[in-house]
């Protein structure tokens, strides 16, 4: 047997499922093809506000391969089912029930009005044109604060109001810290901000997928999705489905961002499909269908107030939110802005605070959960408006966050928004950084650049963020009123021939759970990496889990793996001694062998694998089995936190913004995969950066999404980003055994203030304070020509590219 | 995004291509790269009933020259155009640009005649066959017929061809040694131009005797800026001669407004870029 010498955990190891998933050639939930299989496809409403007066099916119905054309009517003739929403986070917050298909009313451009079912795919797109749908128009809503003004029109008559709840939090009431307004009313220096989240769009690579078969033992569903095991409890409960009737497997997904953390009403309505006409069906959305349909993100009004003395110590935050749900509320989408509420204080000391978020319903797709999910908004609004304070000190602004921020030693500390961290240490991550950026020196170069009045301007933007994640203690869940606890589940099968099975109740959608749970079994058990397989994802062999967001897989998901291994080595140990006629208390377990202490008898956990399997000679009472299952529930989130710095150049003629260079210090805790860590970093900062850049889902003034394509909806590649400078340090979480911390959404967090606060920093001499995201080339030349904050666009259409296209020239004659 | 049903020829030779152009009637849409025109049919902008596909027709491919021209077959690729050695002899600023078109995906499969006769203001051999003062050959139902690319291009997406014509050919006059250069600017590397400028310069001692300057999604269509032409003509290529000549590249021009740009932020570009582009170019 090959017992690992070096531990695989730490090695930079090439992921198991890279081949598949880089050709392709795997199991999508969209090349699933069953016996008899028919088609789905959605006609979307074209109105972001109407009433429903019609919807004639007639001549969709004769077309050719056309199976069946339903309404919601058809679907739900009672009009009592809703799509459900977990995360109420107040009692009388404002719940509308969003129908599976809209039902006598649209109430966001691209909400699903009717399903064509079909024998092939294009036979039912073909018949969407088909459908005659008649449609009052109501006056639509758009803007939050449009949305709240006294007279607005309402999205949903029936609340009497847009507003879906209001959720507060206030150190002085909470005791945790003083009282902000009077820490306001007595600062030395107050700043104040407005900061704009502009609405993103996750863009996964896989559009939303679902394929059902009611024909099988059990209702089997399989979706492109995050959440299978939510998706089955919900689904169940949703449609009255026994749940043990229900299986829901995600195959291999291509990516989710938490785009794919949803019950979807096209799984709902592929469900209801399935079983009306007893054959299996597939919905496959188009990439237009996914940008208008699939949940957005972010979509924040941000009011910053910040208080401080003379000496750069904060005394106070104010942060009052506007938070856009859209048209209806997601899974969690409520609750998404609150996460946030325990980050605005990020790193630093603040001994008063105050937080109050109001969420807003408008006529637009709705939001929740995008990578980093409240947090990236809350890291933007600190660290920019540390920048802003810096500037109106005076101060150097890494010297304001470092005369703030909590002192290595002076861990575990609790903070003003009552969370506890464990560990950090942004000292050692900020000087790592400093030395790679060589700060002094692009410091010098920007004073250089300035005075000789260059027309190509350098800024330097600073993030020291840092990010609850690992989400979550079921206690701290439940005092949120969410809806599930934050648990996770793993089991290990040692089978006969000494190879494992590992079952995770996480399900991977590209992060590399295969590998890393690998690396974590081939340590706790002594197994070859390779003979350990990981299986996730389907809730017949994965049958208990809480899936996969919030940068929980490893520090929750990964922590039951250890637990399940550790139960199956005490499992082990009785066996083991029995086979060598020795006391359990003489074993003693490593690199795979029970061995005598003090002798050279030793057996394999492979070999006691295989006795068990045998059972021909067990310890009295023993059960035949090595076998364990464990689940963990954290006590306490993760809280990875870095350095990021950006080097932007603008080109001050035209408003060009190139980032030159871009250092990040992260610290995650222990790392298992260096080379996973590098690559989630790596495409968090992508995204971070165009948010900052590039991303933003803009709406015309009747609601439609003119941003609608990858030509319109800009994401960056490759040549368009930097080479990023990523080192970590490494302070390891003292609330797990692997002391590991959350690594998904950390570039993502930490970036997009770094960047805009270079650009900021790079034009500050003109006047300039801020610039609303995308910094896009003309508001950054406009903003410098008018030496003040830059409004958005002239227009509420996209720019360029397909958008472009005239529907009637279009076309390459 | 399946593109709806629709009826496919491919003929084997130009006669052939404009006789199925004809016999399919107004409601047909020629397909050269398909770069262009597949996103339209799979979002369903245009449901055309029947598409003429030019790729297996051999004489529409390649370069030759032809006394002091090259000729450019309307389904020569971006990718050998990118690469033809006559092409980056006497018509440098053509390969500029088509450097900068897209990615090498859609380089290898979009066509250069394929792009010309599409005429979007933002596809970027428009201008720089304009700078060069290209002529189109084409081919109809009445025989064939040649325009100048100043005369072909006639607002956003149409050409004065009639739909029953197809592109043939492209006559580019040979600039040889002239300096070449194209100045693009978008906001990610794959978009479209939001504003570009293809210049090129042929200089005598130390001295431009001869400019042409195109300008890229200024207008309906691609444009001249002659004022930037007239300037430079007779000055010594000094950035302050540049600078001054590049202040009259927005003259005259019209263009569209979007959510990356509206009219006043165009222009500056139009003269930022353009004095980028000339002194790229006689820095090349």
């Amino acid at each position: 047997m090959t017992s690992t010498a070096e531990p695989e955990v730490g090695r930079a190891r090439l992921r198991k499922e890279d081949a598949r998933l880089i050709t392709g050639r795997t199991r999508w939930t969209d090349n699933m093809s069953l016996p008899g299989m028919v088609h789905l496809a959605v006609l979307r409403s074209t109105e972001a506000h109407a009433k429903i007066v019609s919807i004639d099916t007639s001549a969709a119905k004769e077309m050719p391969g056309v199976i069946a054309v339903l309404t919601g009517d058809d679907l739900d003739p009672g009009g009592q089912l809703g799509m459900p929403c977990a995360w109420p986070i107040s009692p009388d917050m404002k719940s509308p029930r969003r129908p599976v298909l809209a039902q006598g009313q649209v109430n966001f451009a691209g909400e699903g009005v009717a399903v064509v079912v079909a024998r092939s795919a294009a036979e039912a797109e073909d018949a969407l044109a088909s459908i005659d749908v008649e449609y009052d128009e109501l006056p639509v809503v758009l803007g939050m604060e449009n949305a709240l003004a006294e007279d607005a029109p309402l999205v949903h008559e029936e609340l009497g109001t847009n507003r879906n709840a209001l959720w507060v939090f206030d150190s002085g009431e909470a005791g945790s810290g003083g009282d902000v307004e009077q820490a306001i009313s007595e600062a030395e220096v107050v700043v104040k901000r407005r900061f704009r989240q502009q609405r993103l769009v996750p863009a996964f690579m896989e559009p939303r997928s679902c394929v059902v078969d009611p024909t099988a033992a059990q209702l089997t569903m399989w979706s492109a999705t995050q959440v299978p095991h939510i998706l089955k409890t919900m689904a169940a409960l949703t449609l009255g489905i026994p749940e043990h009737k229900l299986r829901v497997i995600a195959p291999d997904v291509g990516g989710g961002f938490g785009g794919k953390i949803a019950v979807l009403p096209e799984e709902i309505m592929a469900l209801l499909v399935a079983q009306k006409l007893g054959k299996p069906v597939k919905w496959t959305e188009s990439r237009s269908e996914s940008m208008v349909a699939a949940h957005h993100g972010r979509d924040q009004i941000q009011d910053l107030t910040i208080a401080a003395r003379r000496d750069g110590t904060v005394t106070g935050l104010k942060v009052e939110l506007l938070a856009d749900m859209g048209a209806y509320l997601g899974l969690v989408g409520p609750g998404v802005p609150i996460l946030g509420a325990f980050m605005f204080n990020a790193i630093y000391k603040i001994p008063a605070y105050h937080f109050a978020c109001t969420n807003v319903f408008t006529n637009t797709t709705l939001t929740d959960a995008y990578r980093g999910a409240g947090r990236p908004e809350a890291t933007f609004g600190i660290e920019r408006i540390m920048d802003e304070l810096a500037a109106e000190l005076g101060m150097e602004p890494l010297e304001l966050r470092e005369k703030n921020w909590i002192k290595h030693e002076e861990f575990p500390y609790t903070t003003v928004s009552t969370l506890t961290y464990d560990s950090g240490n942004y000292e050692a991550a900020t000087e790592k950084a400093k030395q790679l950026f060589d700060y002094d020196g692009l410091r010098r170069e920007q004073r250089e650049r300035r005075e000789r009045g260059d027309p190509v301007q350098l800024g330097i933007g600073i993030s020291t963020f840092t990010e609850m994640c690992g989400l979550a203690p079921s206690r701290v869940l439940g005092s949120l009123d969410y809806g599930a606890g934050g648990w996770e589940h793993s089991a290990i099968r040692m089978l006969p021939t000494g190879k494992v099975e590992v079952i995770t109740g996480s399900s991977a959608h590209g992060q590399g759970h295969e590998t890393a749970w690998s690396q974590i079994v081939s340590d706790q058990l002594g197994i070859p990496f390779e003979d350990i397989e990981v299986l996730h994802g389907d809730t017949q062999s994965s049958h208990k889990g809480l899936d996969t967001y919030g940068s929980r897989s490893l520090a929750v998901g990964g922590i039951a793996v250890v637990k399940a291994a550790e139960k199956v080595v005490a499992k082990a140990k009785p066996l083991a001694a029995h086979m060598m006629e020795c006391s359990e208390d003489d074993l003693e377990f490593a690199g795979g062998k029970f061995t005598v202490r003090g002798t050279d008898k030793s057996t394999t956990i492979q070999d006691v694998a295989f006795a068990a399997f045998m059972a021909h000679d067990l310890p009295e009472g023993m059960e035949p089995s090595l076998d364990a299952e464990a689940v963990f529930d954290p006590e306490n989130f993760s809280f990875p936190h870095g350095t990021h710095l950006c080097a932007a150049e603008v080109d001050t003629e035209t408003g060009r913004v190139a980032l030159r260079s871009y250092v990040c210090v992260d610290d995650v805790g222990s790392v298992v995969n260096p080379l996973i860590v590098e690559g989630q970093i790596h495409g968090g900062l992508a995204q971070g950066i165009a948010q900052a850049l590039f991303e933003e889902a803009v709406h015309d003034e009747s609601g439609t999404l003119t941003s609608g394509t990858f030509a319109d909806y800009l994401l960056p590649s490759a040549a368009d980003l930097p080479s990023f400078t990523t080192d970590r340090t490494e302070t390891p979480s003292t609330t797990n055994p692997l002391g590991v911390k959350g690594v998904g959404e950390a570039g993502t967090i930490a970036s997009t203030p770094a960047v805009v606060n270079a650009v900021i920093d790079a034009v500050r001499h003109f006047g300039v304070n801020d610039i609303e995201m995308p910094l896009t080339p003309m508001r950054v030349w406009q903003a410098i020509r008018t030496g003040a904050s830059a409004a958005g666009g002239p227009g509420a259409e996209a720019g360029g590219g397909l958008g472009s296209i005239d529907s009637a020239q279009g076309g390459a004659r | 995004m399946i593109p709806a049903p629709f009826d496919y020829v491919a003929p084997s030779t130009v006669d052939e291509a404009v006789r199925a152009l004809v016999d399919a009637g107004e409601d047909a849409k020629v397909i050269a790269g398909g770069q262009s025109l597949l996103p339209v049919l799979r979002m369903r902008l245009a449901a055309p009933t029947t598409l003429v596909d030019l790729g297996r027709i051999a004489e529409l491919r390649g370069v030759r020259e032809d006394g002091d021209a090259l000729v450019i077959g309307s389904m020569t690729t971006h990718y050998d155009v990118q690469r033809d050695p006559l092409i980056g002899e006497h018509a440098a600023l053509l390969a500029r640009a088509t450097d900068t078109v897209a990615d090498p995906q859609v380089r290898h499969r979009g066509t250069f005649g394929g792009s010309i006769a599409h005429a979007d203001p933002a596809g970027d051999l428009l201008a720089p066959a304009l700078a060069l003062d290209a002529e189109m050959l084409v081919a109809g139902p009445a025989g064939r017929r040649t325009v100048p690319a100043a005369d072909f291009f006639d607002d956003f997406f149409t050409t004065a061809m009639s739909p029953e014509e197809i592109l043939v050919e492209v006559r580019v006059p040979k600039h040889t040694g002239w300096h070449a250069h194209y100045e693009k600017f978008n906001r990610v590397a794959q978009a479209w131009s939001m504003v570009a400028v293809a210049a090129t310069v042929r200089t005598e001692g130390g001295t431009i005797a001869e400019a042409r300057v195109g300008l890229t999604n200024m207008a309906s269509v691609p444009v001249r800026a002659r004022g930037v032409e007239q300037a430079l003509v007779g000055q010594a290529a000094t950035p302050e001669t540049i600078r001054a000549a590049a202040e009259h590249a927005a003259e005259g021009t019209n263009p569209t407004v979007d959510g990356n740009a509206d009219v006043e932020y165009r222009q500056q570009l139009a003269r930022v870029l353009t004095g980028r582009a000339i002194s790229a170019a006689m820095a090349g």
